[in-house]
């Protein structure tokens, strides 16, 4: 997740934006809810999202996505990864209740199956936020060159693991 | 990527490591603590780099960090030393007498606080205290960007005052990234400090502890007079027609930015990069023609406490606004500044309501094959837990306190499980089980043990020793990743006068099970020690 902020984060640097993100590290990081903010702009301050204030939540698992509802709007848009990590001794919310909880506060809410695509088309699904993440470009929902996120990567992701995330890149493509 | 000039996203701590190599830094210790950790990370892997020319190390707390840095100040080195807001406490013993003594080689000490305590257990702290406690400079950045200048500036102020100066940050301003303009790196040479004595600088013994407080409190009133002049301590604006200004530092000065953005409103603000000592003639020429003022900061109201008093004199009627509007428990956020200031001025501002019925909550967890697991089912099996007091501790097995493991009766600071114990071994007689990890034990938790062999308890400790600082990051200690060459943890706890000491694999669940069951009927002090490594230290 802090990769992804950090690819947003270099793309917007690249296009001359004003961009800053926050972070959670340590405890928050042991199976616990990790949100992390980015925003750019002609002139940013906060680096947290204000209330209600998103343009774009990017859900990583689904019951989790139910936390942005907290900077969601009407118009914000959530993409959300169509993945459960079940809570020890609880039973997982349905595909439905998130759905619906979702619905409660926006217009705009997208169900990706990123992890199952990105099993059966990759054999990994660890990449399933940078499917959403170059999704989201392609589409046209971050307001950021698809090139400029192509060299972040390449700049960010480590020699090892970068085939794999370009070939991510290029199937959000298609 | 070295190149000055050059833009670089980073960090907070990146950004202060990057700030401290600009100013040739020779000398760093720590004790790795989130929201700081990263600071030590980064140079701990510089420093495995044999052309790195300076000295990195990872120290057992950070009382000796700090002492380390002390040493290294007085050789003439240029120092500096990193800790979380509980790290502070630990070192206060050594901190006093540092800024009664001063500095030789300037030294700068990063403290980071947790407001929200999204990484920290045992209390929300706000390290501000200490600035009066101690007389010590206090510089406040809000971003990246300013954490490597007011870093430079730290060093600036202790070369030329002679003083260490505290650079504190908070989570918010630790862990945000944005550009950072990358300044020139010296081109020097390893340096070897030299001590030179100076009883007269060096040794607090009184009388001479009371002059040194008098030269203490002359520098900071020059100090003050400096930082009246000083940029970081910002007027932005214009006076408005409301008469209202805004005085704000830290994190709380973005989020003022942002509200003032956000209702289109233009007021003057004043930005405070100093916390400690406060330009006291700048404040007062602010607050004078106000009707209004708000001061935003998280935490407790020290600034406007501090306005209060300046205001008394330069302007009795001026209303002054804080904690009524901003709460005092928790960070502040963005829409909680837009809302005070919204308040304030009459503006509306509609706030989105938060529907967050559904919203489950998930506990952080051990990872999945923790070698804590092997711990939690011994435990189970050996003791009826509800006949068992178990004591807590700082470190992944403070988990042992969520659902479904619940094996924490009380939690407090590092070190604290065994001495607690103690205590209640003593007033009760109950039966007890404390935990401690091992850079834990040999944080704090060897004073303790020897405690309870010297006034006779008996509870029984298991230090787990899983070869590493794992919750902050995996950073190496005393017994970690360097056997057979490091601390052996048994032969330390039997040179305390320990007699029923063992050392277990836990994966061997039946003999944990047993030495639990025997071990909890010693009439002694009792200590089991469980050997198996960190899931990510056994994959290296």
């Amino acid at each position: 997740m802090i990769t992804l902020l950090q690819i947003i984060a270099e793309a917007a640097m690249s296009e001359g934006y004003s961009v800053r993100t926050s972070e959670l590290h340590g405890l928050s990081q042991r199976g616990g809810s990790v949100e992390v903010h980015v925003r750019f702009g002609r002139k940013i301050y906060s680096p947290l999202i204000s209330q209600g204030k998103a343009d774009l939540v990017l859900g990583l698992e689904m019951q989790e996505s139910l936390r942005g509802i907290y900077v969601a709007n009407p118009t914000t848009k959530f993409l959300v990864n169509k993945f459960i990590i079940p809570i020890p001794l609880k039973k997982p919310l349905s595909e439905n209740e998130v759905l619906v909880g979702l619905k409660k506060i926006s217009k705009d809410v997208n169900l990706i199956p990123a992890a199952d695509i990105c099993r059966e088309k990759l054999g990994a699904d660890v990449v399933s936020g940078i499917y959403l993440l170059s999704l989201a470009v392609f589409k046209k929902i971050i307001p950021l060159k698809p090139s400029s996120i192509l060299s972040a990567i390449k700049k960010i992701i480590p020699e090892k693991y970068l085939e794999l995330n370009l070939k991510t890149f290029n199937l959000a493509r298609t | 990527m070295n190149k000055a000039g050059k833009k670089v996203i980073l960090l907070g701590n990146e950004a202060i490591v990057r700030g401290a190599l600009e100013e040739g830094v020779d000398f760093v210790s720590t004790y790795p603590g989130t929201p700081a950790s990263e600071i030590g990370d980064v140079f701990f892997k510089l420093s495995q780099d044999k052309n790195y020319r300076g000295y990195f190390e990872f120290s057992t707390n950070e009382k000796v960090a700090l002492e380390a840095g002390i040493g290294a100040s007085f050789s003439g080195l240029k120092t500096l030393v990193a800790m979380k807001n509980f790290g502070l406490n630990v070192c206060l013993d050594s901190l006093l007498p540092f800024v009664y003594t001063g500095t030789k080689g300037p030294t700068v000490i990063v403290v980071a606080d947790d407001p929200s305590c999204h990484s920290s257990a045992q209390s929300e702290e706000n390290s501000r205290f200490i600035a009066y406690a101690a007389h010590i400079p206090v510089l406040e950045p809000s971003d990246p960007q300013e954490c490597k200048d007011f870093l430079r500036l730290g060093f600036r102020i202790s070369e030329r005052y002679k003083i260490p100066v505290i650079v504190r940050t908070t989570t918010r301003v630790a862990h945000q990234k944005m550009p950072v303009i990358l300044g020139q790196m010296p081109k020097l040479g390893s340096r070897k400090g030299r001590f030179i004595k100076d009883v007269k600088s060096f040794v607090t013994l009184p009388p001479r502890v009371l002059e040194m407080k008098k030269e203490l409190l002359e520098k900071i009133e020059k100090i003050k007079e400096f930082s009246e002049k000083q940029s970081v301590n910002l007027l932005i604006g214009k006076p408005s027609r409301q008469k209202l200004g805004i005085i704000a530092s830290g994190i709380s000065y973005l989020y003022v930015m942002e509200a003032l953005k956000e209702l289109n409103l233009s007021l003057p603000v004043l930005k405070l990069g100093f916390f400690y000592p406060l330009p006291e003639e700048k404040i007062k020429k602010f607050v004078k023609t106000l009707k209004k003022v708000l001061i935003v900061e998280e935490l407790e109201p020290y600034l406007e406490k501090e306005v209060e008093r300046l205001a008394k004199n330069t302007n009795p009627k001026l209303q002054i606004f804080g904690k009524n509007l901003v709460p005092e428990i928790g960070e502040l956020k963005p829409e909680y500044v837009i809302q005070a200031m919204a308040k304030i001025t009459g503006k509306f501002y509609n706030l989105q309501p938060e529907t967050y019925d559904l919203a489950i909550k998930r506990f952080p967890q051990l990872c999945p094959g923790c070698p804590y697991w092997l711990v939690i089912s011994a435990i189970k099996k050996a003791v009826d837990v509800k006949n068992v007091i178990f004591g807590g501790e700082i470190g992944c097995y403070m988990l042992f306190g969520n659902p479904p493991v619940n094996l924490q009766d009380y939690l407090s600071c590092m070190g604290s499980s065994v001495g607690i114990a103690h205590g209640i071994k003593k007033s009760t007689g109950q039966k007890i089980i404390a935990f401690v990890g091992d850079s834990s034990f040999f944080h704090a938790g060897i004073p303790a043990l020897i405690n309870t062999v010297f006034n006779k308890s008996n509870p029984l400790i298991i230090i787990l020793n899983n070869r590493t600082t794992a919750m902050t990051g995996h950073q190496p200690h005393p017994a970690a990743q360097s056997e057979p060459n490091g601390i052996n943890i048994e032969a330390v706890v039997r040179a305390c006068g320990v007699k029923y000491v063992k050392t277990i694999n836990q994966i061997n669940q039946e003999e944990f099970v047993n030495t639990v069951k025997d071990f909890l009927k010693k009439p002694e002090v009792s200590v089991i020690i469980a050997t198996n490594p960190c899931v990510f230290v056994a994959k290296k």
